[in-house]
């Protein structure tokens, strides 16, 4: 064996090790535009309680808030997995493989907890809270899941724990804190990652 | 150094040996279908490799039943551990000038 060949098995080694944990189809333009969903329903949310509906219907503007956090999630995974899946074809590999289950499994857990862990926030009207507690929670299932797929996802996740953190104690501006870390960062990250990964 | 740490193992010349072996040295457990799947090989190819390695004791089978099916798992030995290590250090360092 030469040189050459040294190379070639030592870079065959690094691409099995990478491909067989990592899930890398994952598209930076589902960060995009769940960032700009996100962004637009923040705005709505802003419309909505500086109009004073938060005191003249109180239970219509928290289901109103609700379903607007909803709809812009089911907006955001629709998405993700439309070019998730275009970019997997293009890589020519499976969308769902067993780095991506382990992938989505160590995100789900994480932030199905913060999920109900808000419902329970807002059923004791800690409303205050529950921007401050879904950035937290979304933050440790990036961090838990950026094991098996790109590393920057885990930088994502400080932040965004961070960005929450600040968030309960600087008090009175979730939807502020909630617009940065769900809107402006994922399109920064999405950005990011599209120009370094998918454009090149 | 002594001499023999700089030595290239004859067990992972081949591709797909190393393939099989950078795999599960980052993951548990990982199913026969799983490694077909990342190293796309045929089924009799992998099957000879994967035996190679076990009687070499740097692979070890693992059957579990999984709703009455048997389901077959591979994990790397702690010799294997040790000689795919010291082929990669190997490798580095014939590469180094």
């Amino acid at each position: 064996m030469d040189q050459k060949e040294h190379i070639e098995a030592l870079k065959d080694i690094r691409q099995m090790m990478q491909r067989s944990v990592r899930f890398l189809s994952l598209s930076g333009l589902s960060g995009i535009f769940a960032g700009i969903y996100a962004l637009a329903a923040a705005y709505l949310a802003y419309l909505k309680l500086e109009s004073g509906a938060g005191r003249t219907d109180a239970r219509g503007t928290l289901i109103y808030l609700m379903a607007l956090a909803l709809g812009c999630l089911i907006l955001a995974i629709g998405t993700a997995f439309f070019f998730t899946r275009k970019n997997a074809r293009k890589k020519g590999l499976k969308l769902w493989d067993e780095s991506a289950r382990l992938a989505f499994i160590n995100l789900s857990i994480p932030l199905a907890t913060g999920g109900l862990f808000a419902i329970a926030l807002i059923r004791a009207g800690a409303i205050g809270f529950v921007a401050p507690a879904t950035l937290v929670f979304y933050g440790l299932a990036l961090i838990n899941a950026s094991r098996h797929t790109f590393p920057m996802i885990r930088q994502l996740g400080i932040l965004e724990i961070l960005l929450g953190l600040i968030a309960a104690f600087v008090w009175g501006h979730g939807l502020l804190f909630w617009a940065i870390g769900f809107g402006l960062l994922h399109i920064v990250y999405g950005l990011f990652m599209y120009f370094k990964f998918e454009r090149a | 150094m002594k001499e023999w740490v700089h030595q290239l193992n004859k067990a992972f010349e081949n591709r797909v040996r190393l393939g099989i072996m950078s795999v599960l040295m980052v993951n548990e457990a990982v199913s026969f279908n799983r490694l077909k799947e990342l190293l796309g090989v045929t089924d009799g190819n992998l099957a000879s490799h994967l035996r190679a390695l076990e009687k070499l004791e740097y692979v070890e089978m693992k059957k579990t039943f999984l709703d009455r099916k048997s389901h077959t798992t591979y994990d790397v030995s702690t010799l294997g551990r040790k000689a795919f290590t010291e082929h990669l250090n190997a490798l580095e360092s014939l590469l180094k000038p």
